[in-house]
């Protein structure tokens, strides 16, 4: 069981918490001029590291916001975690 | 390879058991190999085994960064059935079903193989259309299934709740009798003794830290125990797929995630078939040895640790206590996890890369261990022939840029 400090929240049990994935993967900004291989490399291709990995979690059952972790995947250690946008730092 | 029979058994009893030999070698790697199998598991001695047996490759070695039967062949709950959904997939478990009703014989190894059959439960009015269609499905391809209801279910299993007052009441299940379950260590240790009898070398602590390229093509690996060339290289890694991607500079659609089972203290047979539950989500049958052997979903995280969060197992105890209350007492023995790689769309990728020469066996998620006879049969044609087999054809690396994905997760009603 991890305990995940919420940016918001602060620390809480994993239960209250939703897994998002590998985290900074950017949408398309322009999906039309896509080819099959990068719909694929951003649909489904995932780097899955042995080691330090950036995700996403969900305060779901709390402030419900997401936001970015810094995790290892081998030790399980959360080294940090941060909001996804500048503007989100003051709370608002 | 010394035949194992009743007679030996008494030889070796007379002998004190003192004589005998060892079930595969312990050999040095040789500098050059035709094939390069990258993981010991069931999966890849499956490989080394039907590349040798049925297509004639003599110079093969296996490399094991840890020991046979240590990884996910070891850790796994043991249930082998072949009632999937979709054609592609029910097809290539069906062909691993018909091996392994053989593979005692074959092998000269008792895999311990029992057909005591496999309850899909179905707790509303959709899991029970879902299981009608699977059912029909399963029969037009040949396989085995039928419907049960709740009255054959406790015929069956007089254990299980049926109250229509239950917070998922069972409305029925699919049946497979042909399903089962089999000794997993041992099917490891068989395939190993078998392919060790062809001259496959299985080199143990031996770790693969790099693929060798050249213009576009396989020459071989790096390992801990140094260079070794190879004219082709199969990597059947389950968890670490995408490490070994990486070294040869490919993305692949799979993420690592941990998977718990564990076991109960042994007690007297109280369970004679299996039994899953998708909705409840947990599946659980007695071993041999009497203990119950209980698991669930994976912990939704990637995860490379061989453990997962606590929460996962409370969660599928949950789900066993609410079939069987009486089970409540039952002390639980051990827990582990294994790492298992897993696809958007639930199914494996047995195929060809874009590099010449090398291929991939992964993505099985937490459904590998029924498939590893057929894997290994299916992975060696592709190896042997470069072509993936019909059976395999629609599993490559291409779908996921194709879009033919093989939407098998949740279609089937049970994940594992």
């Amino acid at each position: 069981m991890f305990l995940i400090r919420c940016p918001w929240c602060g620390e809480r049990a994993e239960t209250e918490f939703s897994y998002g994935g590998e985290g900074e993967i950017s949408r398309p900004l322009d999906p039309d001029a896509l080819n099959d291989a990068e719909w694929a490399d951003y649909l489904f291709l995932r780097s899955n590291p042995r080691g330090a990995h950036k995700e996403l979690w969900n305060h779901s059952q709390g402030c419900r916001r997401w936001f970015g972790v810094n995790r290892d995947t081998v030790s399980y250690k959360i080294d940090s975690t941060y909001p996804l946008h500048a503007s989100e730092e003051d709370g608002q | 390879m010394k035949r194992y029979s009743a007679l030996s058994l008494v030889r070796n009893a007379l002998g004190s058991n003192k004589q005998w030999d060892r079930a595969w070698r312990s050999p040095e790697p040789k500098r050059k190999y035709d094939v390069v199998i990258v993981g010991g598991g069931g999966h890849g001695l499956a490989t080394a085994y039907y590349l040798a047996k049925e297509h004639g490759v003599r110079n093969i070695a296996v490399l094991e960064k840890g020991w046979i039967g240590g990884g996910n062949t070891g850790r796994n709950t043991t249930i082998v059935r072949s009632n999937y959904l979709w054609t592609e997939s029910s097809l290539l478990y069906e062909k691993s079903l018909q091996l392994w009703e053989d593979l005692s014989q074959e092998l000269n190894y008792n895999v311990m193989f029992s057909q005591r059959g496999v309850y899909n439960l179905g707790h509303s009015l959709q899991d029970m259309r879902d299981i009608e269609r699977r059912v029909s499905a399963n029969r037009l391809n040949g396989i085995d299934a039928v419907v049960v209801d709740t009255a054959q279910i406790k015929q069956a299993i007089p254990l299980i709740n049926t109250s229509a007052t239950a917070r998922y009441p069972i409305l029925g299940a699919s049946y497979q009798a042909r399903g089962g379950v089999a000794r997993h260590d041992a099917v490891a240790w068989g395939f190993a003794r078998a392919a060790d009898d062809y001259g496959v070398d299985i080199i143990e602590q031996c770790e693969v830290t790099g693929l060798n390229r050249d213009n576009g093509r396989i020459k071989g690996v790096e390992t801990t125990r140094g260079r070794i060339e190879a004219d082709k290289v199969g990597v059947v890694v389950a968890g670490n797929a995408s490490v070994l991607a990486t070294m040869a500079g490919l993305r692949f659609p799979v993420e690592s995630h941990p998977l718990q089972a564990f076991v109960s203290e042994p007690m007297k047979p109280v369970l004679d078939t299996v039994v899953m539950s998708n909705a409840v989500h947990g599946y659980i049958s007695q071993s041999d040895k009497g203990e119950l052997v209980i698991g669930a979903g994976i912990d939704a995280y990637n995860g490379y640790g061989q453990r997962g969060s606590f929460h996962t197992i409370e969660h599928a105890m949950a789900a066993i206590i609410e079939l069987f209350p009486m089970f409540s007492r039952v002390r639980m023995l051990r827990m582990w996890g294994g790492i298992v790689d897993v696809c958007p769309d639930a199914c494996p990728i047995v195929s060809k890369t874009p590099v010449a020469g090398l291929y991939f066996n992964c993505g099985w998620g937490t459904g590998g261990f029924k498939a590893t006879p057929g894997s290994g049969w299916a992975f060696a044609h592709t190896i042997a022939e470069d072509r993936p087999h019909e059976l395999n054809a629609a599993f490559d690396l291409e779908r996921f840029t194709t879009g033919a994905l093989i939407d098998e997760h949740g279609a089937a009603g049970v994940a594992h």
